[in-house]
């Protein structure tokens, strides 16, 4: 899979759970600030890349992960 | 209503007045659309809510995180809202003197089924974090306060089928006795699935051929509806004060228990027969003064029966004029005492007593005087409601006229 389209996938999930635009997932953008996430939703959000991607993510390895382009890094690390 | 009774009697609240509607029906959304519908026809089958849209009520996120029955409690409220305020621009309320009371039957229904599908198809894995909110009894209620910023109470009363009866009524009451001096309050339900189908269906509550005729001969059953009934509550001086427009006023309200049957109400009407007097009592009046009853009316044969014999006890022969709108609506569980107070608020400003659609055949053990046919004009006073609920729990609301 090409980088471009693992970044699609995965901001076809975030705007699907998190209901903001598009435009708005960038990989600069923060989960908290920018897109207005709370913790639960990012559980939301880790469900449905894990089902998108077909990976696993341990709870553990979300320590860390603030922005779009830290969780592409993440998924991208498992594919 | 009273707040208590001393030794030299009852301790009279405040005057709690009517100053919002909101309503999502199968026969209409909003309070203009819902009163046609009840002058309309009936349809058969399940009474479904049709082109409500929950976006045009909240955001995308906030619909993704809310099951339906919290749509519709949050489109009731924000319209009863919106109508309150309309007179003022806001109702002018401290928000730690402002609650709300959405009740339910059931909650998160439908959520509870997709995760339950999701669960057994996925795994645990993948059940939804937002699950327990979303599903839980007292979600509705929870969104509306978050969504108005009303720190007073926020609570639900989950009492069946007298639900939305109850939950008016305790928002009503504190209302009366000054801890708010405005509450939202109301019922929502959205549980109409072919597994409660199945259930209702298999405890033979539900009508033989998908048709609601409370009172009628023929009634075999209900006919499940879906929705939501909001009123805004509000201490009378308070909307005076703010050049509100006052619909009517809660005057009077009542709950008992049959302590008798889950599912059957008491052969003796007993606990339905003292809700009433409790309610009327309540209020200040005596039987004679009541001019209309909502009743609850569901279509199932026990049912309609028990509640003509406890009219017949409390009003005499032939007593108020009797309607139950539920032949339009269908049985709308939780919501179903909330839609119809906005029926009785309605009949009130109409100066008309919707008439019991699917009546047509009297019933020679029921001796009531059945609206029906056309709506029937009334000069209006004061109005009594009934619920009556699985478990065995009665709620009354009276309703009046403001003077």
């Amino acid at each position: 899979m090409s980088d471009d389209a693992i970044f699609e996938k995965l901001s076809q999930c975030a705007v699907d759970v998190l209901q903001v635009p598009p435009d708005k997932v960038v990989k600069e953008a923060r989960f908290s600030d920018d897109l207005d996430a709370d913790s639960l939703d990012l559980v939301e959000l880790v469900m449905a890349l894990e089902e998108a991607f077909g990976i696993s993510v341990d709870e553990s390895e979300l320590d860390g992960i603030e922005t779009v382009g830290e969780a592409y890094d993440l998924v991208k690390s498992k594919l | 209503m009273h707040l208590g009774i001393t030794e030299s009697g009852p301790v009279k609240g405040r005057r709690v007045a009517i100053t919002g509607l909101g309503v999502v029906s199968c026969c209409g959304i909003g309070a203009g659309a819902f009163w046609e519908g009840l002058l309309g026809d009936q349809q058969q089958g399940e009474r479904l809510v049709r082109d409500f849209n929950p976006l045009d009520w909240l955001g995308p996120k906030e619909a993704r995180r809310l099951d339906k029955f919290a749509h519709y409690a949050i489109a009731a409220s924000q319209m009863a809202f919106d109508d309150a305020a309309s007179s003022s621009g806001s109702l002018d309320v401290a928000p730690e003197k402002a609650g709300v009371v959405i009740s339910t039957g059931f909650g998160g229904l439908e959520t509870f089924l997709e995760q339950v599908r999701i669960f057994n198809e996925k795994g645990a894995k993948r059940v939804s974090p937002f699950m327990i909110p979303m599903l839980m009894a007292n979600a509705a209620t929870a969104s509306v306060s978050m969504r108005l910023g009303w720190t007073g109470p926020s609570e639900n009363v989950v009492t069946a089928c007298a639900a939305g009866t109850h939950g008016i009524a305790a928002a009503a009451r504190m209302v009366a006795s000054g801890r708010l001096d405005v509450a939202i309050g109301g019922g929502s339900e959205a549980s109409i699935a072919p597994l409660t189908v199945a259930a209702f269906g298999n405890m033979t509550a539900l009508s033989d051929d998908g048709m609601s005729r409370p009172f009628d001969k023929r009634r075999s059953g209900f006919v499940l509806g879906e929705g939501a009934g909001a009123l805004v509550l509000e201490d009378l001086d308070h909307a005076h004060s703010r050049g509100a427009h006052v619909y009517a006023e809660i005057t009077g309200a009542a709950s008992t228990a049959d302590a008798y049957h889950v599912t059957q109400p008491a052969p003796d009407a007993r606990g339905a027969i003292s809700c009433m007097e409790l309610a009327i009592a309540d209020a200040g009046l005596t039987a004679s003064d009541i001019g209309q009853i909502n009743a609850h009316g569901t279509s199932t044969p026990l049912n309609d029966l028990a509640e003509s014999l406890a009219i017949h006890q409390v009003f005499g022969s032939p007593g108020p004029p009797v309607t139950s709108t539920k032949g339009i609506t269908g049985h709308a569980l939780g919501a179903a005492g909330a839609i119809e107070a906005v029926a009785i608020v309605l009949s009130i400003e109409k100066s008309l007593i919707p008439p019991t659609a699917g009546y047509e055949i009297e019933d020679s053990g029921i001796a009531l005087d059945v609206v029906y046919g056309t709506a029937r004009p009334w000069n209006p006073g004061h109005a009594i409601s009934n619920s009556f609920g699985f478990g065995g729990h009665n709620g009354c609301l009276v309703i009046s006229a403001t003077s």
